[in-house]
């Protein structure tokens, strides 16, 4: 039996990053880099299951039956979309329920544009259009990271999202074409949602200090502002085709640089948000507990009954062997 | 492992391209959306002989216990127990969305109107739901127990319906044949886990099924438009009692005795006469569609 | 474990033109037949014709694909021991 020593296993994670191959679950890694993983992914986890409660609240009120269902099954594959990402934190040794602990008390996050209302039934098209368009910007490239099961959990929520996203900007289209109050609705939402948008790609570069780290190691593709960047050159062009205007006064195409150059970005803003002063971070987090514990009963009776069913098929086998023995 | 076709499909660095590639699978991500037509082929003109009016009713009727029925599973998103039962309740509620769509396009075209003005544009008076539709679930009990009664009595109504004389009410109703029977299957597993669970569970469920049996009774009051449409004017009690029988058996749960819901007047759901839950109901499913009467969406 | 804690599963699905059974990820079940109903709900979207494996995390032994697990791996509860996510064939229903 092969004793493969400590070198040896770093060298070989190390070649595995360098020939941009996959780490897969069994492998070895270094516990920095299974710490960062599991963090980045539950975080983003999380992400999609607090993002079921902004859109969530607009289901029941939808304004058509069509864009009922809709919304219903985007808000069901976001679901789907956790739980698959719960799995693949759960192959790095995480364990669900300590995540969702994680959540609960704010010691893990989740993307900051979920701490902000849904006011109008405007809100779910922007948040398809800009929201979802922030978060492919951001998920493709995690369809290239390091770690297997994430990256492949990427390829498949990624295929699902750019419905979502074209499914949230048909409906504004609509609503641009319909009544001068429907496009009031579209601007006001846009108006709420731009900047958050931005904000959904980080801090600025020079204010992540785990960036280079996490760049290595390929469980960062881009910088943040590489991705603000390529998000507001796709979106520009969007709200123009739409007939909205983004609320932001130095918008405007650079020539020499070959980007839109945009405003300064309240990165203050940002950062009571993540600290967890933003309008809708203890809602958030208090559905998600209330949800937590009043299922609690629920959960306990599943595995009681399991118990008890298992154990009246061991007594059933057990004399079943007694007769026939 | 392979690597290569993991490769190929993650080139993509503008993720605009993933808008490109092939979405031959609308239906992957939307089930119970009615993306694929059940009523492809079917001849939707209303055989000769069949009373329009009661078709129209009976069609408005289902449609309306499917719709309000969704609304309230539709309030429970977020609020599950785990998070796999947010994705079946999800799915239940988008079954039932597709079928009351279905069923309230098929009234409306009988009617001369749209599924959508008969979702947001009637008066509480004019929707023919039964009361157990509109309940408001006081708890995961309550959930699975009200929608065993359903699903089983539904079930019960739409095997009966595929054969119905109507195309197109035999088309709707072969589809949710299926879907029923996984509605019915997930409702009936869950009452078995909690009268066979804890104490408290038990406890929580034998009173669920106690507050909810009253609404049982209207189920079963007869029909007229269902006898023209289909020629039985109820679902046959014996079918849904033997369910709900095996059911309370294998749950260790008592029947509950208690007496029907009155009616008011000797009125009920069907002729439009509901319970105060209703207006709450409907005040918030239609709002929006109500703020912008001239919209389009 | 809390008492309220239900246990990991991994699922396998073979699709309609399909040779095996494919690993395409996890769920939590109180039971089998649980698993059995969550795994139609969340991998294969009610698609019919799809068989469905699911097994418990814990009943299943993996092996490194590289032969890199160094032999005094740290013991006690390694819930990773799961096989790993194999890239899915063409003809198992999208999840």
């Amino acid at each position: 039996m092969t004793i493969t020593a400590q070198p040896d296993l770093e060298a070989h994670f190390d070649e595995t990053i360098a020939q941009d191959r996959r780490v897969e679950p069994r492998d070895w890694m270094p516990e920095a880099y299974r710490a960062t993983m599991i963090r980045q992914i539950a975080q983003h986890a999380h992400s999609e299951i607090i993002g079921m409660q902004p859109e969530g609240n607009w289901i029941t009120r939808a304004p058509s039956l069509r864009r009922k269902a809709i919304l219903l099954a985007k808000v069901q594959d976001e679901a789907g979309h956790g739980m698959y990402l719960y799995s693949a934190a759960e192959t790095l040794g995480a364990d669900r329920a300590d995540l969702t602990g994680k959540l609960i008390s704010g010691r893990q996050k989740y993307s900051s544009i979920f701490n902000y209302p849904t006011l109008t039934y405007a809100d779910v098209g922007v948040i398809g259009w800009l929201v979802d368009g922030a978060a492919i910007c951001n998920q493709v490239p995690l369809c290239r990271s390091s770690y297997g099961p994430y990256a492949r959990a990427m390829v498949r929520i990624c295929k699902e999202e750019s419905f979502h996203q074209r499914q949230g900007y048909e409906l504004l289209l609509t609503m641009m074409g319909g009544t001068a109050g429907q496009r009031e609705m579209v601007q006001d939402a846009t108006n709420r949602f731009w900047w958050p948008s931005l904000m959904m790609f980080g801090p600025p570069d020079d204010a992540s200090p785990n960036t280079e780290q996490s760049m290595r190691w390929g469980v960062k593709r881009h910088t943040n502002d590489e991705l603000r960047q390529r998000f507001v050159d796709m979106t520009v062009p969007q709200a123009e085709k739409l007939g909205v205007t983004l609320p932001d006064p130095r918008l405007r195409w650079n020539e020499a640089r070959g980007h839109y150059d945009f405003g300064p970005v309240d990165w203050a803003e940002f950062k009571a948000v993540v600290a967890g002063n933003g309008p809708c971070n203890a809602q958030r987090v208090a559905r998600r507990q209330a949800a937590h514990d009043d299922g609690a009963w629920v959960r306990e009776a599943a595995v009681a009954h399991a118990r008890k069913s298992q154990d009246r098929a061991e007594q059933a086998r057990l004399t079943g062997e007694a007769n026939h023995g | 492992m392979s690597e290569r076709g993991h490769r190929m499909s993650t080139e993509h660095d503008n993720p605009y391209d993933l808008l490109a590639d092939d979405h031959d699978a609308s239906h992957r991500w939307a089930f119970g959306t009615g993306f694929t037509d059940p009523l492809e082929g079917v001849d939707t003109s209303v055989p000769p002989g069949l009373d329009e009016g009661a078709l129209a009713r009976y069609c408005l009727a289902l449609g309306d216990d499917a719709l309000i029925y969704s609304h309230r599973l539709q309030q429970w998103v977020t609020r599950m127990p785990e998070l796999e039962e947010e994705t079946a309740i999800a799915n239940i509620a988008l079954d039932l969305l597709g079928q009351a769509r279905m069923l309230l396009a098929r009234a409306g075209a009988i009617l001369g109107q749209t599924e959508d003005q008969l979702a947001f544009f009637r008066a509480e008076n004019a929707f023919r739901n039964v009361r157990l539709a509109e309940h408001e679930d006081r708890d995961f009990a309550e959930l699975v127990g009200r929608l065993l009664i359903f699903a089983a009595w539904r079930l019960a109504l739409f095997q009966e319906l595929s054969a119905a004389p109507d195309p197109v009410l035999a088309a709707i109703a072969a589809k949710g044949v299926p879907e029923l029977t996984y509605h019915r299957d997930y409702a009936a597993r869950w009452v078995v886990r909690l009268g066979d669970g804890t104490g408290l569970s038990r406890e929580r469920m034998q009173r669920a099924l106690g507050n909810l049996w009253p609404l049982r009774a209207e189920l079963l009051r007869p029909d007229p438009d269902a006898s023209e449409v289909i020629g039985t004017a109820s679902a046959s009690p014996g079918a849904i009692d033997a369910v709900l029988e095996m059911v309370l058996a294998a749950a260790g749960l008592d029947r509950p005795d208690v007496v029907p819901l009155a009616p008011v007047g000797g009125h009920a759901g069907r002729d439009g006469v509901h319970t105060e839950a209703m207006g709450y109901i409907l005040a918030e499913m239609q709002s929006v569609a109500r703020a912008f009467p001239d919209a389009t969406w | 474990m809390a008492e309220s804690e239900w246990p990991l599963y991994e699922v396998f699905l073979r699709g309609k033109r399909g040779l095996n059974h494919v690993h395409v990820g996890s769920l939590h079940a109180a039971d089998p037949q649980m698993a059995l109903h969550h795994a139609r709900d969340l991998y294969t979207r009610r698609n019919e014709g799809v068989s469905i494996w699911v097994v418990k995390a814990c009943d299943i032994t993996a092996s490194s694909p590289d032969e890199k697990d160094p032999f005094f791996a740290p013991s006690g509860d390694k819930v990773y021991r799961h096989p790993t996510f194999y890239e899915i064939p063409d003809d198992v229903p999208h999840m």
